[in-house]
């Protein structure tokens, strides 16, 4: 499969170097952009190792949803490109310096980390292999049966999100007019409409 | 697992042979067509008005919650998909599993409704 | 070494290169005509004559419409973000392009036969709205930038609903493959087996669906001619109009053949005993099409607010409970619901 190995390496390539480009790039939106290349890069990955139902996935919910709310976001942000390279060399030396932090801290729990050899006995229920059944059938099979409890818990924290985000950023304008569908139905001649006999040479 | 990458590869050239279709275009416009900028011909569209200030402005807060709102109910959507694909396979407890996490959300929605969050002004 | 690298990957890649290209030299050419019989539909509505200049009848006329597109002068606005600018509707024709390749026109006449093919298009759809958003934002211009915004959120309220109505066909096929969806409809009864008939309630919920995802009038709230001029749309000229231009109508035309594998049986033939092929299937996107005229041309354009409300006080608690109501039918045996 010389072309599966061709493919890995462009998707992988395109991937890392669509992620430095995210952090490098000057205008947020571009980063976006990146953000989203690294994105089909990475579901490419993700159709190689025959994950098909995954990759699809990371493209309806990241690309499809969640870049697009980034994209509203960075869109109305008013960017002074100028007071950014000002504030750099201030803010450089905190930065390098939590990026060191943060290096380290990833290497000690790359390097203290191992799988148990018991690890795979210990999973639940074991998916069946790529070849006999198509994965998003080997998923529906686990998900709603074998692990119930952590499906739930999915939906209580979408359930929690979706609260969140109203009390967060719902806030009902004043002085705004709204169609009440309901009382627009249910309005009778009688309340809108009135009948005046007016004398010719009078007015009302 | 060969047979499933063959199936993506007619995507692969297909996408590549779209795209240099529409590079073609582009560039075939931008070959044999004359290009005489000048300041007005290039200056936004304002209906006659030049243009007042920056056109990037800040928009209602509105719009974040509906696309919040709308990765919600996608993620729903995504664990349908699994579901409805495996559904001949289902016994009773998968079954109701999803009910039961198709009424949380539904209290989710019902909440928004009540909060006024589906109304556009 | 030689006859091994021509036969293992040479020769294939040449019969898939000729497919892709045959698809797409295709498509175009159909939309032509399409093009063609929409401006015919809204004439003939309107009591005028429509384009009947160019060729016999103005058969012509989108030919026609493509040359001038070339030979017009691309204007890039000043202060546009120039890559984004020519981007934005090469995303908008390319993502409407690749979601054809999963699309089968008959009993295996497919590009690529996935087992996951309605994924594909549902997630290459959720992406169309990029092309919109990015054309909007790039040109650095008002009206284009409302116009972007509004239409994204008016076609990622509708997707939800979308696949809402997808997942209820699913439910009954327990496939995510289009070919085995449509096969699934296959029955002894002609077009009464298709899933129009248990889906029914669906039908028009996906058309009207359809009809806002594709920003298409009586949704056409992003170009909306009278308040925001054209939208995202109006700073583009030329072929970058173009590719616009297409890409909204091959996204449409994809509508059309969704509607038709989903609901009414690809290129299955409505009376048992005709033989089925790829024949029934171009009549019946045709006839969706022709549809989608027609509703263009009576039906007048939505408010924004009522288009929402629309989107999500209606179709999204309908289809909801419509996939909980079809799934117990299909759980408890209910016959048409469960196909496999």
């Amino acid at each position: 499969m010389a072309v599966a190995t061709l493919a890995f390496y462009l998707f992988a390539c395109t991937a890392v170097a669509a992620g430095a480009l995210v952090v490098l790039s000057r205008n947020p939106v571009h980063s976006v952009l990146w953000l989203i290349l690294a994105f089909f890069s990475s579901a490419g990955l993700f159709v190689l190792m025959g994950a098909e139902f995954v990759a699809m996935l990371l493209v309806i919910v990241y690309v499809g949803a969640v870049a697009v709310l980034f994209l509203f976001v960075v869109m109305m942000l008013d960017v002074d490109f100028a007071e950014l390279k000002a504030g750099m060399a201030e803010h450089l030396p905190v930065g390098l310096l939590i990026g060191v932090v943060l290096l380290t801290q990833l290497a000690l729990a790359l390097g203290g980390w191992a799988f148990s050899d018991a690890a795979p006995a210990l999973r639940e229920a074991p998916a069946e292999a790529v070849g006999q059944v198509h994965n998003a059938r080997a998923l529906g099979r686990l998900i709603y049966d074998d692990y119930v409890f952590l499906f739930q818990a999915a939906g209580l924290i979408l359930l929690v999100a979706m609260v969140g985000a109203i009390v967060l950023t719902l806030r009902h304008r004043e002085g705004i007019k709204r169609q009440d569908v309901l009382k627009q139905i249910h309005r009778e001649r009688h309340e809108a409409v009135e009948l005046l006999d007016v004398k010719p040479g009078q007015g009302i | 697992m060969e047979d499933l990458l063959r199936e993506y590869l007619p995507i692969l050239i297909f996408l590549a042979l779209a795209v240099a279709l529409g590079l073609v275009l582009i560039l075939a416009a931008a070959v044999l067509a004359v290009r005489r900028p000048d300041p007005e011909k290039v200056s936004a569209y304002e209906c006659g008005f030049n243009a007042f200030d920056d056109a990037r402005m800040k928009f209602d807060v509105r719009f974040y919650l509906v696309s919040i709102l709308f990765i919600i109910f996608d993620l729903e959507v995504a664990f349908l998909f699994p579901w409805a694909a495996a559904f001949p396979d289902h016994g009773e407890l998968a079954f109701w599993s999803m009910m039961v996490f198709l009424a949380v959300l539904t209290v989710g929605f019902a909440y928004e409704w009540k909060k006024g969050a589906l109304e556009w002004e | 070494m030689e006859t091994g690298f021509w036969s293992a990957y040479a020769w294939p890649g040449i019969v898939i290169l000729a497919q892709c290209l045959l698809v797409l030299v295709l498509l175009l050419v159909a939309l032509a005509f399409l093009l063609y019989m929409d401006r015919k539909v809204w004439a003939a509505v309107q009591l005028r004559r429509g384009p009947n200049v160019v060729g016999p009848f103005g058969l012509l006329q989108s030919f026609a419409d493509f040359l001038k597109f070339v030979f017009k002068e691309i204007i890039v606005p000043a202060g546009a973000d120039k890559t984004v600018f020519f981007l934005a509707p090469l995303m908008s024709f390319v993502l409407a392009a690749i979601a054809w390749a999963v699309i089968p026109f008959a009993d295996g006449w497919v590009i690529s036969d996935l087992n996951v093919g309605i994924l594909y298009i549902f997630a290459v759809s959720s992406l169309e709205v990029y092309g919109v958003i990015m054309g909007g934002w790039a040109s650095n211009s008002k009206y284009p930038f409302l116009g972007g915004l509004r239409s994204a959120a008016q076609m990622i309220s509708y997707e939800v609903s979308i696949g809402l109505i997808i997942v209820g066909v699913l439910i009954s096929t327990g496939s995510l493959n289009l070919t085995e969806i449509v096969r699934a409809q296959d029955g002894a009864y002609g077009f009464l087996s298709w899933y129009w008939l248990p889906h029914l309630p669906m039908v028009p919920l996906f058309f009207i669906s359809a009809l806002a995802e594709t920003n298409r009038p009586p949704f056409d709230l992003p170009e909306a001619e009278s308040e925001l001029v054209a939208g995202y749309q109006v700073e583009y000229s030329s072929t970058p109009y173009l590719l616009f231009m297409i890409g909204e109508y091959l996204a449409i035309v994809l509508m059309c053949a969704l509607v038709t594998i989903l609901f009414f049986g690809g290129w299955l033939s409505p009376v048992p005993g005709l033989p089925d092929g790829v024949f029934w299937f171009v009549a019946k996107v045709t006839l969706v099409f022709f549809l989608f005229a027609m509703v263009k041309a009576i039906v007048p354009r939505f408010r924004y607010d009522q288009l929402m409300r629309l989107g999500w006080k209606v179709f999204l608690p309908m289809s909801l409970g419509w996939v909980v109501i079809a799934s117990m039918l299909a759980h408890y045996g209910v016959p048409g619901y469960a196909r496999w």
